[in-house]
């Protein structure tokens, strides 16, 4: 056991113990510290994961060979033609081009896809090292796109420039490059985007039936089994309809400003934010019929949903769970969703999330509950234990983790090999939560619970000055 | 998903598509692992620790930690000399590693940071240890990265102490797995030979589950090993490409003779590898225990070597690897039709041209610096029974409905590699099974009704 602190004095802020009575804020959306484990990732990671979905395009990492060897097809997102994302293109930079500058390596690169393959879209990602030699990424776009009369489109995403967020931004911009104007005719139904679904599992397919049910269009996914043609008629839409905030609002604003499009957010994730979601929709398309349709959907979905479930509840009733995900939408949603299941958030954690989101976290949980920023392992195991959290919800990096510590664990992110969305992913949910918390294998793990741990305890009932 | 690919090959000198290598940093890392508490620090942005860890957790299952000097826009303009030095700060602080192992990415050496400036600059705590490795990703490949990274081992902390060499033989094993690091340890031991391997991932990418976490597992060579490396009386390194750095610069500082080997995978590496230990030592004998292996492999080589005999099959991954897995595929009488690795080195070229010769094996293709699109589409032209290599190959085993055996790193889709070793007779002997199990469950999947047999 180490005799140092488990939370690092500049990491104090970022840590907080639910006190109702206080008005406390965390401090978020700021740069890790040098030299803590961090498990936040890049700009090119955030750009990467949001535009990778889109079918047909070519994805050319132009960087050195790591940048793309990690991300070739990590993202789980399903598509219903081609099948060309799931390459990884890339210009496998080399120290000649380090000295002399990429931008030949580059043009000879789309020069070799073009001898093969005639896709209508490149997407070309910067890394880091490209933006710090500083190849005029823009420029050979253009100059490509000229010359094969296809679109060449630019992703400014270099790691080191901020970071994930930066990166669905940079992705948002590709994708308004890709978007074409809006055609003028009027249309006699009600058509909307639906943006933010990866479609990891095929969850956008599920939605798109659920709407269909209603008899609402899905014009585009964005960006889950999406193709570049289908992404040009964006613009058509009547509504846009957020499902991740994060990656996708900045959309939805620019889309707002240029098509006059307004959107909406929405959930769907666990029962009642589903339900709640389609009724919205039906209700913002004004159209009765819609509207009714959607009720007794709604009403019929959730009664089976709930039937399911409730084999669960039983199961589950009186466990503990400790939330670590991307942004503060998830994990907004998995608060309420394992509160339907009739369990406990006693840690709440996210990478990115903003400040109104964990005003809402702090007003979701209960007293005590531990809300975290950017935390890192050793933090997070030190809060799992002090909870005795039975299930630990996060990424890759943290399933280890939570197993060596004898904590069930759910993968919430790219490795979900079951929809987790809509009613039928409530109920995946809660069987997938069943199936590990309930295993045997636990059985056979001494639980060492927070025995070894005897920190100072101040950080815990950490407060700040109100806003 | 390959569905795609096209018959024709077409030469590319710019465009990678769907690569056989990964990046410097993440082999430096896997290597800074195998010391005992120690904590491997990226110098440079969050995003490549990331993926660095992600990628290694994956193929491991166990926690895999890093810390990173986190970059932003302002050390790319005024260089990662106060990030490298607050991350040091607060990595000592924060996590109490007795070592810590830096390694550079692309932007901090596009950038130019000097490490060694940095961290002499730097105020650390008296009894810890800082090493480093440049490790630029547009170089080499992770294997290089690892062969950095073992090479930093003896460049800062070996040291001779002794006017004459203890009996202590250097074993690096070279990339491989923490399985087969346990093995080679195994085989020393019989051979009672005291040895100091560096790195040595067991027990630390493998460790028990205790039901608690443990930053620093038991497992890894400590500090004071390492330093003891320079009053070994001689190197084995095993695998050229990941190991020979190192015994090179054990060599160029202490005049410790250097013996490259093979990776010891398959019967006559491993032979090869046993020998050259006796003729250390100047012992004749090998152990019991040893000839029981080696004879029980031999058995079961000669019971089954029809199920594999005359079988073409496709190669690809790392370099040391490839090469000695290429010669017992030759021994077990398969045809190794293609043997790829992504890694750049006429090296290997020649090396596997030259075992091609030796078997008179006329039309098998080898390529350096090469990926996985040109290994399909060589397939595409003229097909093989069985595939070797990471999980990337599963991509091609399914479009071209060819079993795939995993070996090498990363394998991402299955369990056991950390566990059953590879290398020795008995890695041998599981390399086998696994070959022969996938030849066999294909032909059963697939053969007419009437040469379906019980007995095969
Ligand atoms: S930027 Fe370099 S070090 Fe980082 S992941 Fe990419 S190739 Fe590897
Ligand atoms: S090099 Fe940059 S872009 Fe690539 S993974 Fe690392 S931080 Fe991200």
């Amino acid at each position: 056991m180490s005799k140092n602190p488990i939370i690092l004095e500049e990491r104090k802020s970022f840590v907080l113990s639910n006190q109702k009575k206080q008005e406390s804020i965390i401090d978020c959306e700021k740069d890790s510290v040098s030299g803590a484990v961090s498990q936040r990732a890049c700009v090119y990671c955030g750009a990467r994961v949001v535009l990778n979905p889109v079918t047909d395009a070519i994805h050319l990492i132009h960087g050195p060979i790591g940048c793309a060897s990690y991300t070739w097809d990590i993202r789980g997102s399903l598509s219903s033609d081609n099948e060309n994302y799931r390459n990884s293109y890339s210009t496998d930079l080399r120290e000649e081009d380090i000295i002399f500058g990429g931008e030949k390596r580059l043009e000879a690169a789309i020069d070799e896809i073009m001898e093969s393959k005639s896709p209508k879209v490149i997407f070309v990602y910067a890394t880091c090292v490209v933006g710090v030699i500083g190849d005029d990424l823009k420029a050979i776009s253009k100059k490509k796109s000229q010359e094969y009369n296809i679109k060449v489109i630019p992703v400014q995403s270099s790691g080191f420039a901020g970071n994930k967020k930066d990166g669905y931004k940079a992705a948002c911009h590709a994708l308004l490059e890709l978007m074409g104007p809006k055609e003028e005719k009027e249309k006699d139904y009600f058509e909307i985007n639906y943006l933010g679904d990866f479609n990891l599992a095929g969850e956008a397919w599920i939605i798109r039936n659920y709407l269909s049910e209603i008899g609402v269009k899905v014009n585009v996914t964005v960006t889950g089994d999406a193709t570049c043609e289908a992404i040009e008629k964006a613009g058509n839409a009547h509504l846009n309809m957020v499902q991740c905030a994060g990656s996708m609002t900045y959309l939805a604003k620019q889309m707002q400003l240029k098509y006059n499009i307004p959107f909406e957010q929405v959930s769907f994730f666990g029962v009642t934010d589903t339900a709640k979601s389609l009724e919205k929709i039906a209700l913002l398309s004004g159209d009765k019929k819609i509207i009714e349709r959607a009720q007794n959907f709604v009403r019929e979905q959730v009664e089976t949903a709930n039937i399911e479930l409730k084999k669960y509840l039983e199961r589950l009733k009186g466990k503990k769970v400790a939330i670590y995900v991307g942004g503060g939408f998830k994990a907004i949603s998995l608060i309420k969703q394992f509160e339907d299941m009739g369990i406990r958030s006693v840690v709440v954690g996210t990478q990115t999330g903003k400040e109104e989101e964990y005003k809402k976290i702090k007003e979701l949980t209960e007293e005590g509950t531990i809300i975290l920023d950017d935390t890192n392992p050793s933090e997070l195991e030190y809060f799992l234990r002090k909870t005795k959290a039975d299930i630990l919800v996060g990424g890759v990096k943290e399933r280890p983790l939570a197993h060596k510590l004898g904590v069930a664990f759910i993968d919430h992110n790219h490795e979900r090999k079951h929809p987790l969305c809509g009613f039928v992913g409530a109920v995946n949910f809660a069987k997938e939560v069943d199936l590990t918390v309930n295993s045997p294998v636990w059985s056979f793990i001494e639980k060492k619970g927070g025995e070894a741990y005897v920190y100072e305890e101040e950080f815990y009932t950490l407060e700040r000055q109100s806003l | 998903m390959l569905n795609y690919t096209t018959k024709e090959i077409k030469e590319r000198s710019a465009l990678v598509v769907n690569p056989a290598k990964t990046c410097q940093p993440i082999g430096a890392m896997y290597a800074a692992l195998g010391i005992n508490k120690c904590l491997p620090h990226s110098h440079g942005s969050q995003g490549c620790c990331s993926y660095h860890r992600m990628h290694l957790t994956r193929h491991f299952r166990d926690p895999i930690v890093a810390s990173t000097s986190s970059f932003t826009e302002g050390a790319c303009v005024f260089g990662g000399k106060s990030n490298l030095s607050k991350g040091l700060e607060t990595v000592f602080e924060l996590y109490n590693p007795d070592i810590v192992a830096v390694n550079t990415t692309c932007l901090s050496e596009t950038i130019g940071d000097d490490l060694t400036e940095i961290i002499k600059s730097t105020n650390l705590p008296e009894d810890k240890v800082v090493i480093y490795a440049n490790t630029p990703s547009y170089v080499g490949s992770h294997v290089t990265g690892f062969s950095n990274m073992t090479k930093a081992m003896v460049s800062h902390l070996a040291k001779k102490e002794r006017d004459v060499p203890s009996n202590t033989i250097n074993i690096i094993p070279g990339y491989v797995e923490p399985s087969d690091m346990g093995e080679i340890r195994r085989m020393l031991k019989l051979l009672d030979i005291p040895s100091i391997m560096f790195p040595d991932t067991s027990g630390v990418v493998n460790a028990p589950n205790k039901g608690k976490y443990e930053m620093y597992p038991e497992g890894g060579v400590t500090i004071e090993e390492l330093k003891a490396t320079g009053d070994s009386k001689a190197t084995v390194a095993l695998g050229s490409f990941s190991s020979k750095e190192a015994a090179y610069e054990l060599e160029k500082r202490f005049d410790i003779p250097p013996h490259i080997l093979k990776l010891p995978i398959g019967i006559k590496a491993t032979d090869e590898f046993l020998m050259s230990l006796l003729s250390l030592t100047g012992d004749v004998f090998i152990p019991e225990e040893l000839e029981i292996e080696r004879g029980q492999l031999l058995d079961v080589m000669i019971d089954v070597h029809h199920h594999y005999h005359g079988k073409k099959v496709a190669l690809f991954g790392d370099p040391d690897i490839m090469i000695a897995l290429t010669e017992f595929v030759i021994d077990l009488g398969m045809i190794p039709k293609y043997v790829i690795t992504g890694t750049p080195g006429k090296e290997f070229e020649r090396t596997i041209k030259g075992m091609f010769e030796k078997a008179d094996l006329k039309e098998c293709v080898v390529k350096a610096e090469a990926d996985l699109m040109t290994l399909h589409q060589l397939i595409k032209n003229e097909s093989v029974d069985l595939l070797i290599g990471n999980t990337y190959g599963k991509y091609i085993a399914r479009a071209e409905d060819i079993p795939l055996v995993r070996v090498g790193f990363p394998i991402l889709d299955r369990v056991g590699h950390s566990y059953f070793p590879t290398v020795g007779y008995k890695g041998a002997l599981r390399l086998i099974e696994k070959i022969s199990t996938a030849i066999l469950d294909k032909y059963d999947e697939t053969c007419p009704e009437e040469d379906f047999e019980l007995v095969m």
